[in-house]
């Protein structure tokens, strides 16, 4: 009896552990994935220490891609916002390096394919004149992969009107275009259901914001 | 109740531990520098922070007993520790620079490297086509780069008071026998070979590596390109002829194949303007060429590139030697050049490059002095076969070892007037070198060549060695030593064999400061030469001479907003005593000061690019035979200007992307004389001038598929 007894308190205590850990990860990415809804902490040094936060989740946990996703998202966000374009190439590695790791654990995943395509992007401002052709041509495939993975994706079409939004009109750039590739991203934003609290959401205000500066 | 406690403390466990303690410390760099954004927890557990920038970092952590600590930043080795936590705890952590491949010095002395691959190359592929004056030609952009001489009316790059002889040009490891179109008298030939095959080219202008030999003075290597990004089809036309072209990539993504034609004729422009000697053949040029690449694994790759070409052209001009005569020079050229390249890696960090090329080259002469003498015919035939091996193991983390050896099998025939002369040579060359690196801040490369040919009947073997110390993260210095042979040009060896190599030593030292958007180089150079050829009563290899410098390059792109510039300054002092040379004297292709100054200017809101290239060198000397012989080479020729403009547009016709190009050598037709010419009886003499001091060239390229725009745009 004395021994049952013990056996049983010994499995409620390790469930309650595993469920402590469980609800340990839940609550913890929720805080730091709110942190990204909220645009005051798209600074370099915050984003840094929010992707530092999510490296360390993913180093715990090991099997989730989901710290390593957003990991990448905030190291790519930050290159954007460096003014030192010395910075960037840095940056985009620990970028990649972190994306290559969610891409281990979930290959053939949409939303890792829009990061990594961001991050091409990211690497063109360094030396557009060798890297243009190259980084664009890489960002345009990734998307492309992206939208056949997942149609439903409003981030891809969101990726590929900000390219057609951004590129001047003598380059294969236009307003009108992108502006029709923002009006998908946001019909195809209003039926996305993220498949949780803490999966991939981001951009529909950002979209709203371009579609704005075309009106 | 005994056992009760048990149970409740077994169900409490997980939560008794969160007694939480707290982990506090400071972070800094080697040098006692604080580091900001550390990573810093406790290993496999999500207690962490990040430190602050003062180093700081603090937080508290459910963890007991025994754990890891771990740091990790950017750009520095990854740091973990064993800790035992019991309360709260200090840990100050000092983190060490992460030396990363980036970073590891490189060879330097004498090479200037246009790559896309490094990040911190001085120039790129793209700056041979954007800059002004050089008309898309290789080599007249590398005369925008110190130790280049502004030699116009001869072929052929040259180097640090070298002849353009003395540099020698090689495709994939494989040497050119003819990388330049044959000319007329005192208008050389251009590159043969379009900038966009290429996708590094590397221009040492001393010291170079032992995998490559038979060039006393420099070394021109091209690395081709890889497999395109996709199909695409190409379509030019300008003032001077017209190109098409299409580039196929398979539908694996794993090979490519493509052909390119073009016509050439200078008819119609000088039509419009008039060239200082008239042609009798407006020159014409008809060109072919083939590719095909294939991997044959993720790491192999084999390559094909021929190439066939046909020149016909000839001037007329008042004979220097019968006044009231004209003198006609005739030329039709052929030339085949293939290369097929093979590399793969072996496993075990083996690599094996291969190569194998043949190249035929035909001229056609046709020489008179007309209603005169009778016609003089010539004909010259080279061809050259040749194969490579080369094997690379990588040694530890950076060291390499490399050796290999090639054969080349050389036809030189001559025929003029009747009179031939003809040679076969058997060219055997085998190599080995070492790049060392002692620390990651030092590296040594030791080397050495050995070679034999069968024509002279003599070896050779030739060590090389140079070093390479980085000073800070973006400069480093470096020094390079090493003897360097060449035969004698073919127009001694055809005649007498029994000549030896000619030899040269190089001693370079320099210093160079490579940021991501500035560079800065300082090198200072001596060169000494042995056994040139000298002419006379009897050929021999005795002649001798040297060369020491200074040469000065900075390129900026950052200070301007939409500007790229660079400044090149070249002080040469050379003298040498060879061919009909009565002593050490400063010879009549080298200038003391040479300046060079390249200007891109981008316009985004119309999207042109403009550019303007200005060059000077000071006067050459020249052989006035009316003087007494210990006045040799003692008059130079007036200084030499250039300035050249550049204006390109790029915009989309249907779906093609095109690019407009103006661009204009000499604009302001500056007066330029390299030299003069005096006749046999010493009383006239011909000034030796550019034939069109002034080129405008307007033109058009299309691109249906891959946009090549994109580059020349970016290219501010």
């Amino acid at each position: 009896m004395k021994r049952i007894l013990f056996s049983i308190c010994l499995l409620v205590g390790l469930a309650s552990a595993s469920m402590a850990q469980s609800a340990q990860y839940e609550g913890a990415m929720t805080k730091q994935v709110a942190m990204l809804d909220d645009s005051t902490n798209f600074t370099p040094d915050r984003l840094l220490e929010i992707a530092n936060t999510f490296e360390r989740i993913g180093a715990a946990e090991k099997s989730q891609w989901l710290p390593f996703y957003y990991a990448g998202y905030c190291y790519v966000m930050s290159t954007f916002m460096q003014k030192d374009n010395d910075k960037v190439d840095d940056l985009a590695d620990k970028a990649a390096v972190n994306i290559e790791q969610a891409e281990a654990i979930s290959p053939k995943n949409d939303e890792i394919n829009c990061i990594k395509s961001l991050i091409a992007t990211s690497r063109i401002r360094v030396d557009p004149m060798n890297r243009g052709m190259k980084y664009g041509m890489e960002s345009a495939n990734l998307l492309v992969q992206a939208n056949q993975i997942n149609q439903e994706n409003p981030r891809v079409y969101m990726l590929q009107g900000q390219s057609l939004f951004y590129t001047p009109e003598q380059f294969g750039g236009s307003k009108t275009e992108a502006k029709k590739k923002f009006e998908v991203a946001l019909q195809k934003f209003s039926s996305f259901k993220p498949a949780s609290s803490i999966a991939p959401h981001w951009g529909e205000a950002y979209t709203k914001g371009l579609i704005a500066q075309i009106k | 109740m005994k056992h009760l406690n048990l149970i409740l403390l077994t169900m409490l466990l997980p939560v008794c531990m969160m007694g939480q303690q707290r982990i506090s410390g400071k972070i800094t760099d080697s040098k006692k520098r604080p580091l900001q954004g550390v990573n810093v927890s406790i290993k496999d557990s999500y207690d962490g922070a990040t430190s602050a920038a003062d180093g700081s970092y603090s937080f508290t952590t459910d963890a007991k007993g025994t754990q890891y600590i771990t740091a990790t930043l950017l750009g520095f080795t990854s740091q973990e520790q064993k800790i035992f936590i019991t309360g709260p705890q200090e840990i100050n952590i000092v983190m060490r620079n992460n030396v990363n491949d980036l970073k590891v010095v490189t060879i330097s002395a004498g090479s200037f490297e246009a790559s896309d691959e490094g990040k911190t190359t001085v120039l790129k592929p793209l700056d041979i086509v954007t800059t002004a004056g050089a008309g898309a030609d290789i080599v007249n952009a590398l005369k925008t780069l110190p130790g280049t001489q502004q030699t116009n009316d001869r072929e052929g790059l040259f180097v640090r008071g070298g002849t353009g002889y003395e540099t020698q040009t090689f495709i994939d490891g494989m040497m050119v026998r003819n990388p330049f179109f044959s000319g007329l008298p005192d208008q050389p030939g251009r590159g043969r070979f379009s900038p966009f095959l290429f996708k590094g080219t590397t221009f040492s202008s001393g010291g170079y590596s032992a995998q490559y030999g038979q060039g006393l003075s420099s070394a021109l290597i091209l690395e081709s390109t890889d497999l395109p990004q996709r199909s695409s089809y190409t379509l030019g036309a300008s003032v001077i002829g017209v190109s098409g072209g299409l580039e196929e990539l398979m539908k694996d993504k794993k090979g490519s194949y493509g052909v390119e034609a073009d016509y050439t004729n200078l008819g119609p422009y000088l039509g419009v303007v008039k060239p200082k000697y008239a042609f009798s053949k407006d020159p014409e040029i008809i060109g072919t060429s083939a590719n095909f690449r294939r991997k044959t694994s993720s790491t192999g790759m084999i390559k094909f590139y021929g190439y066939y070409n046909q020149t016909n052209m000839g001037t007329i001009r008042p004979s220097l030697e019968y006044p009231g005569f004209d003198e006609l020079f005739e030329l039709k050229n052929k030339n085949v050049y293939t290369n097929l390249t093979y590399k793969e890696s072996l496993g075990h960090d083996w690599k094996l490059n291969a190569g194998f090329s043949f190249s035929s080259n035909s001229d056609d002469l046709n020489l008179d002095t007309l209603k005169k003498s009778n016609p003089l015919h010539g004909k010259n035939v080279s061809q050259l076969t040749q194969t490579r091996l080369v094997l690379t193991k990588g040694l530890g983390q950076y060291s390499v070892l490399r050796f290999g050896g090639e054969y080349q099998y050389g036809v030189e025939k001559s025929n003029f007037g009747g009179w031939q002369a003809n040679y076969v040579d058997n060219y055997t060359a085998g190599f080995v070198e070492s790049d060392i690196y002692f620390t990651p801040r030092l590296l040594g490369r030791v080397g050495g060549r050995a070679e034999y040919t069968s024509i002279l009947a003599k070896a050779n073997f030739a060590p090389r060695a140079s070093l390479a110390y980085r000073l800070t993260g973006n400069s480093q210095v470096s020094l390079a030593y090493g003897d360097f042979y060449q035969k004698p040009e073919q127009q001694y060896l055809r005649f007498k064999n029994d000549l030896g190599f000619t030899k040269a030593t190089h001693y370079i030292a320099s210093y160079q400061l490579v940021a991501k958007n500035y560079t800065l180089r300082v090198e200072a150079f001596y060169k000494k030469y042995h056994d040139l050829v000298k002419t006379g009563i009897d050929t021999s290899t005795t002649g001798t001479g040297y060369a020491k410098g200074i040469e000065v390059f900075w390129r900026d792109k950052k200070t301007f907003k939409n500007t790229d510039y660079w400044i090149s300054y070249s002080y040469l002092d050379t003298k040498r005593n060879y061919l009909n040379y009565p002593f050490e004297v400063q010879p009549d292709f080298a200038a003391k000061h040479t300046v060079s100054v390249v200007y891109k200017y981008y316009i985004p809101a119309i999207t042109t690019n403009l550019g303007v290239t200005y060059s000077f060198s000071t006067g050459r000397p020249y052989y006035n035979p009316n003087l007494p012989e210990s006045k040799f080479m003692s008059e130079k020729t007036m200084t030499y200007n250039s300035v050249g403009l550049s204006a390109s547009y790029l915009t989309s016709i249907r779906k093609a992307f095109t690019i407009f190009v103006l661009s204009v050598s000499n604009a302001p037709n500056i007066k330029q004389v390299y030299g003069y010419r005096y006749s046999t009886d010493k009383l006239r003499r011909q000034e030796i001038v550019p034939n069109m001091p002034r080129f405008i060239y307007i033109g058009m390229f299309m691109n249906f598929g891959i946009d090549r725009r994109q580059d020349v745009i970016n290219n501010m």
